[in-house]
């Protein structure tokens, strides 16, 4: 099981969270705060697995997480996840937002958090894995995103437009999707 | 109007959305609390407004404000509107808001349950989708139960998509509503075989969760996983079924057999490393489940080695972490294989990434041989030295510690050279686990005698420079490090060992210091208690009159210091104290008597030896017959509203000693507990030594008594902050000495005190070395086995530990705890062996709702007084038979769904010589299975059931259509019995003498009976549906009927009858329904209960009779009260009346029963039903 999902920033700014057991916002903030304090200070050369955060469950449990550019996908799993499967589930994660968002970058999580929402909500369900094909994945929020569409005609444009980002910062820079070392890349499905 | 309307419009333009919103942030980020909390005033006011679009935007914005720490629970109400709304944007928008906020314990989510389960049954996939993803967020107990019914059927949906939705929703429904997991159960499995391989994959994920929790009622699924793994591709899928398969082996290690080939093969033939590593982690748990007794597997646990090692050795730092993780599982059962990989391991301490060196640290446990323990210490020494972090650091001290002490002592051969390690290691700056070094300090000096001399000269030089634990906090008050706990052993060794010093009074100087008041109070205390240790060692020494004079002296000056700490804040400290300071004054003055025996009698306070008491003694102490530990000593005093006050006074004095007292408790339970004779005998010195020493043994006695005494706890730690804060107040106004830096350490702290012995280890090991090569040249030609093993070679001889520890009597230390799972965690309830049927007790609930008078036993037939005495007994005999019959079948179709026993056929295929037992055991049940099968009565009994169902449905269509009065449909199960053993009958006819309310469903012919077209062999029966027409369901209805039917004889057919009386009661009308607590207090207070009866039973305890009115009549227990006297049931009737049922056990033992109903009838029929059922 999965049993939190965490995006944030390398300055710990939170820019997804999931969690699939009940914390209030203020333990989800000091999850949050907690698990950047121990993945940041991780150099990028060391391991991506991360035994005991204290906040999130026991010895069972353990943070497994990846790095990419400014942003940290931290996935809390107890033991019945497969460590290495579930670097490639984030993996296939980000690779499914580069590709709805076209060069995803820090920006498009900020702004379309829900649209995040609705994506990882094809991926994993309850806390459980629900779909690891990105071609099914991509289908599915394809055929949503029509959906959407047909019943926009109805709505106001406004909720329809795509926000303009007139104060991007300029130093902010695509996230570049570093290449999968060899053993993740093997696994198909 | 339309002004308005535009004006609304143009309000919704200026609305912020989402984007607004966040853009809105980041440009605010000097007050952003203020702009944020202008922001929920805008977005109340646009939950204020009908249009959906403009709430559908405002629940959008919270679910970013719940994303960085908002509390958005408020709009509980509003999220549940939009995610009513029928457009598909809007609902998404407010599932995702629900799945954020919404928690089990949701009030709002009472609301739900009939939108969700619209949305469930959704035309459009994707509505149902978003439903089913939010669901899975946030669904509870009711809504699990409410809704099973409709997951179910959307197991079976047509669309992939909601399929595999579905399936792992069911998960969730298990985990809040445990009663769904044994009707859902088959459908899971068949989605197993799904042509979906998503949907496959996900009842594989379903599967392996409920598995990993109670892998034994999942046992019977292992070939249908067995096929999977080796014919499906999907690695994820792979992955999981082989994690399964982990958890499944140690359970059956004859799975573990037929799985290793396969598994070996995989990892062969695999290229992606998850799947190899997870293959590697199966194979291991089979190993290790099959460890005995299997020399053949060495192959495979060196093929697991060696590809772990190839991990290891990768660059790839998860690889590396995961190696070493599957490494130390080997390492339990074949650490030889291990072993040999010392060389890399030891390579990983020095990675640069923590998490490897942890990993690392884990495996040297096995490493150590009696070699290289000081060599690989030394090297954690250093490790230690140069680590950041305290928590690296703690985690390598207890590493040490427990490489060192594992086995007993095992390993070490130098105890000298431990000692010098852990006061090494209490030398150390920045670590928080001094307690786990003292209880080791007096572990060892405890139970190696040999070592006591050696370890008593240097706690003595630990207590000298004692000023080396004090760090100045930031207030300039002198705080001590945790370490400082080194000091509570130090003292106590000397103490307890005094006889081995060299210079007592010089010790007594240092214990005395001043700064000593600083220390945390159990602390204090133990000095004190071991001062009066030293001074009795000091007095007894003192032979002379020279040193008669001087142990005079210290007496005077003992009594002075002492005084001091009569005044400790500290409860233990100030009672030891003064205490002591009473006996030194009786002592004193029996010395100016010119007593001359003091010594002995002061000697005998401290006499005795400890030992050590295994940890689990507190709880093996039996309970003395006739001690009832729950009742009150004395009657609790009633509550009164001036206790509190009173209370606080004392507070007020003893604030602190509640802490204390249970950190000193809590400190010291590492390992093993020691019991510590150490209450003061203050006033008994003058007794006898005998009378002590049934004293002495009264209060070991009281003391193992105790519960507050001796904790178990193993876990506890004391947190370095509260021994901070334990300093006393009083020690505040006392001068502190600041630290005296220029006293010289004795030991000095560049070079370690352990060191010396590695060195002296290393030249001997040189001199043996070369000995050995010598030795090695001259024996190679005689004997070839002399050299395989090293270390037997080297004899290395080390001091005898003590390893008896004290327990009660009868108590063994093995004893095993049970299962550790917490009485919280919902897979508990999980627990269900899903391979029988079901039990008697549980009730298919899914179901229940829909037909209830599946579960409704068959209503019974009375028969009249038959004329032929004969024949009635005959009769009574049939029954009998065929009730024993209908068991058997009962077992036989139990059995047959077994797949236990397809499981033990399909393990044993392999390998015959273990299964021929089993085959034969599986030939018997499979012919008992075949005869159930054949037996007709099933089939017709199925088909019938069938007809019931729908036929109940349709006519309560019908009724709520008409809206007639109240009539209902009762089918009846009517068993014939056959009367004679050889005679055939035929020709039956049924028929009843209808009722004013009830009357027999014939069909056209509304005179004649029912004509039943069955002939009957002898010793066979048929069950026969026969429909009845009942007007008013609340009462009891009795009918009287007789059955005609010709018996074939050998001289023609005679004609016979039989005449029943037929009872329907009115509890097959009731369905029970499933209620909560507060749904019941709610009926029972709407005053709209006008049906009341009463009634008293003998003889039948509470338990039973709950039992049986739930499995009979069709009740829901409601609520039982914690004493277990009284329990509430409930049950619904047909016509949606309620029927509300109170038992309680009276204080004479008979059960009084209340009932009460919304009908005015319905009670007192069904109350009339219990009493006949007790009677």
């Amino acid at each position: 099981m999965i049993k939190a999902i965490l995006v944030f920033n390398n300055h710990g700014k939170p820019r997804l969270s999931k969690f699939y057991q009940y914390f209030n916002e203020d333990m989800q903030q000091q999850i949050v705060r907690e698990t950047f304090q121990l993945v940041s200070k991780r150099d990028d050369n060391v391991c991506n697995f991360l035994e005991g955060g204290s906040l999130i469950g026991g010895s069972d449990y353990k943070l497994i997480y990846r790095h990419y550019a400014t942003l940290y996908f931290v996935f809390c799993v107890d033991s019945s996840e497969s460590e290495l499967g579930i670097l490639d589930l984030i993996q296939v994660f980000v690779e499914t937002l580069d590709r709805c968002f076209e060069n995803v970058c820090e920006l498009d999580l900020i702004f379309h958090v829900d649209k995040v929402h609705y994506i990882l909500n094809e991926l994993v369900m309850g806390g459980m894995v629900l779909e690891t094909n990105m071609s099914e994945i991509l289908s599915r929020i394809e055929d949503q995103n029509k959906l959407e569409k047909s019943e926009a005609g109805l709505i106001s444009l406004k909720n329809v437009n795509l926000p303009n980002l007139p104060n991007i910062p300029q130093q902010i820079k695509d996230i570049k999707l570093p290449d999968l070392p060899q053993a993740i890349k093997d696994l198909k499905f | 109007m339309a002004l308005t309307k535009l004006k609304g419009n143009l309000e919704r333009i200026l609305d912020k959305n989402l984007a607004d919103l966040v853009r809105g942030i980041r440009n605010n980020k000097e007050n952003e609390v203020k702009y944020i909390a202008q922001c929920i005033e805008e977005i109340k006011a646009e939950l204020k407004q009908e249009n959906i679009a403009v709430k559908a935007n405002a629940v959008a914005k919270l679910s970013y404000l719940q994303m960085i720490g908002y509390d958005i629970s408020w709009a509980g109400f509003n999220i549940i509107e939009v995610m009513s709304s029928n457009k598909f944007t809007f609902k998404r928008i407010g599932y995702l808001a629900a799945s954020q906020s919404f928690h089990q314990d949701t009030e709002v989510l009472m609301l739900t349950t009939n939108m969700i389960r619209k949305d469930l049954s959704s035309q459009n996939q994707y509505d149902a989708g978003v439903t089913l993803s939010g669901l899975a967020c946030f669904i509870n107990q009711d809504l699990a139960r409410d809704l099973a019914n409709d997951l179910m059927t959307l197991l079976s949906s047509t669309k992939p998509y909601i399929r595999k939705k579905a399936v792992l929703l069911m998960y969730k429904v298990f985990l809040s509503f445990p009663d769904a997991l044994r009707p859902a159960f088959p459908r899971l499995k068949e989605k197993l075989e799904d042509p979906d391989p998503g949907v496959q994959s996900a009842a594989v994920n379903v599967i392996c969760e409920l598995a990993r929790k109670n892998p034994k009622n999942y046992l019977s699924l292992a070939p249908i996983f067995f096929k999977l793994m080796t014919s499906s591709t999907n690695n994820w899928m792979l992955i999981k079924i082989i994690k399964l398969f982990g958890a499944l082996t140690p359970l059956e290690p004859r799975l573990g057999k037929k799985l290793i080939e396969p598994l070996t093969n995989l990892i062969h033939s695999t290229s992606a490393m998850s799947l190899l590593y997870e293959c590697i982690n199966t194979v291991i748990a089979v190993l290790i489940s099959i460890s005995t007794g299997m020399p053949s597997h060495s192959a495979s646990i060196q093929l697991c080695v060696q590809k772990l090692r190839i991990l290891i050795e990768d660059s790839d730092q998860n690889l590396k972490y995961l190696g070493l993780l599957a490494m130390s599982k080997i390492l339990k059962t074949h650490p030889k294989s291990v072993q040999a990989h010392k060389d890399l391991i030891l390579l990983c301490l020095d990675d640069k990434d923590e998490s490897i060196r942890l990993r690392a640290l884990d495996l040297l446990y096995g490493m150590v041989s009696k070699k290289n323990l000081m060599e690989i210490v030394k090297k954690l020494m250093v490790h230690m030295d140069r680590a950041e972090g305290t928590q690296y650091r703690d985690e390598l001290l207890s590493k040490i510690i427990e490489i060192c002490s594992q086995d007993n002592y095992h390993f070490i051969t130098s105890f000298e050279w431990y000692i010098s390690v852990l006061v090494d290691l209490s030398r150390m700056e920045g670590l928080r686990q001094g307690h786990v070094v003292a209880s080791q300090l007096m572990d060892v000096t405890i139970r190696v005698p040999a070592i006591r001399p050696f370890s008593v000269e240097q706690m003595a030089l630990l207590l000298e420079t004692s000023s080396g634990f004090a760090v100045r906090g930031i207030t300039g008050q002198v705080a001590f490090s945790s370490m400082c706990e080194v000091l509570y052993a130090a003292a106590w060794i000397c103490g307890e060992f005094a006889s081995h010093l060299k210079e007592p009074e010089a010790v007594l100087e240092c214990v005395l210091k001043s700064k000593v008041t600083v220390l945390p109070g159990h602390i204090q205390a133990v000095f004190i208690h071991n001062l009066m240790k030293l001074y009795a060692h000091i007095l007894r020494k003192a032979s002379t009159t020279e040193e008669k004079e001087r142990a005079r002296q210290t007496l005077s000056v003992l009594q002075e210091r002492l005084t001091p700490f009569m005044q400790s804040a500290d409860l233990e400290v100030q009672e030891r104290a003064s205490t002591a300071v009473h006996v030194l004054k009786v002592i004193s003055k029996l010395q100016d008597a010119g007593e001359a025996d003091v010594v002995n009698e002061l000697m005998q306070l401290f006499q005795g030896e400890l030992n050590p008491v295994a940890p689990k003694a507190q709880r093996k102490v039996p309970l003395p017959d006739g001690l009832d530990l729950d009742a009150w000593i004395n009657e609790p005093e009633p509550e009164s509203d001036d206790e509190p006050k009173a209370d606080k006074g004392s507070l007020d004095i003893f604030y602190k000693t509640s802490t204390s007292m249970s950190d000193f408790r809590d400190g010291y339970q590492g390992e093993s507990v020691y019991e510590e004779t150490e209450h003061m005998q203050s006033e008994d010195v003058r007794q006898s030594a005998a009378r002590q020493q049934v004293r002495r043994e009264a209060l070991r006695v009281e003391q193992a008594n105790n519960p507050h005494y001796l904790k178990a706890s193993s876990q506890a730690r004391r947190s370095p902050s509260a021994s901070s804060q334990l300093l006393s107040p009083a020690s505040e106004e006392i001068p502190v000495m600041s630290i005296n830096l220029s006293v010289p350490l004795q030991v000095s702290t560049s070079k370690k005190l352990s060191d010396k012995y590695l060195e002296l280890e290393r030249s001997k090991e040189a001199s043996s070395d070369s000995k050995k090569h010598r030795s090695k040249r001259d024996k190679k030609k005689k004997k070839k086995k002399d050299s395989s093993d090293e270390e037997e070679t080297v004899q290395i001889v080390a001091p005898q530990v003590i390893s008896t520890m004290e327990l009660p009597e009868g108590a063994r230390l093995s004893d095993s705890e049970d299962d550790g799972r917490p009485q919280t965690d919902p897979h508990r309830a999980l627990n269900i062996d899903l391979d029988t049927p079901s039990y008697p007790k549980e009730k298919p609930v899914m179901r229940a709702s829909l037909e209830p008078a599946m579960s409704t036993p068959p209503t019974k037939i009375k028969k009249s007084k038959s004329k032929n005495g004969i024949e009635g007994s005959k009769e009574e005999k049939a029954r009998r038979k065929k009730t024993k019959q209908e068991k058997e079948e009962k077992v036989a179709s139990s059995k047959g769904v077994n797949l236990n026993d397809d499981l033990d056929f399909w393990l044993s295929a392999s390998n015959g010589n273990e299964s021929k037992e089993k085959k034969v055991v599986t030939k018997t049940e499979m012919t008992v299975e075949e005869t159930a099968t054949s037996d007709p009565k099933k089939p017709v009994k199925n088909k019938k059931e069938k007809k019931e169902k729908k036929e109940k449905k349709s006519k309560k269509e019908k009724r709520e259509k008409k809206d007639t009065q109240d009539r209902d449909e009762q089918n009846n199960h009517l068993s014939e019995n056959t009367t004679t053993r050889s005679k055939m009958i035929h020709s039956m006819n049924f028929n009843v003498v209808d009722s004013a309310n009830a009357r027999l469903c014939r069909g056209q012919h509304e005179q004649d009976g029912v004509e039943l077209p069955h002939q009957l062999a002898g010793q066979s029966r048929v069950e026969i549906p026969l429909a009845f027409a009942v007007m008013d369901s609340t009462m009891v209805h009795q009918l009287r009927g007789v059955l005609t039917y010709m018996t074939q004889g050998e001289n023609g057919s005679v004609s016979e009858k039989l005449d029943f009386k037929l009872q329907i009661p009115c509890s097959v009308f009731l369905a029970s329904d499933p209620m909560s607590n507060d749904q019941f207090a709610e009926i029972l207070a709407s005053q709209e209960l006008p049906g009341k009866a009463k009634i008293l039973c003998e003889g039948i305890p509470l338990t039973q009779a709950l039992d049986r009115a739930s499995r009979e009549l069709n009740m829901r227990l409601v609520e039982m009260d914690s004493s277990g006297t009284s329990a509430s049931l409930y049950s619904r009737h047909l016509s949606d009346h309620h029927l509300c049922i109170l038992m309680k056990s009276q204080a004479d033992g008979r059960l009084s029963i209340y009932g009460k109903s919304s009908h005015p009838s319905l009670a007192s029929s069904v109350i009339e039903e219990l009493r006949q059922m007790f009677a």
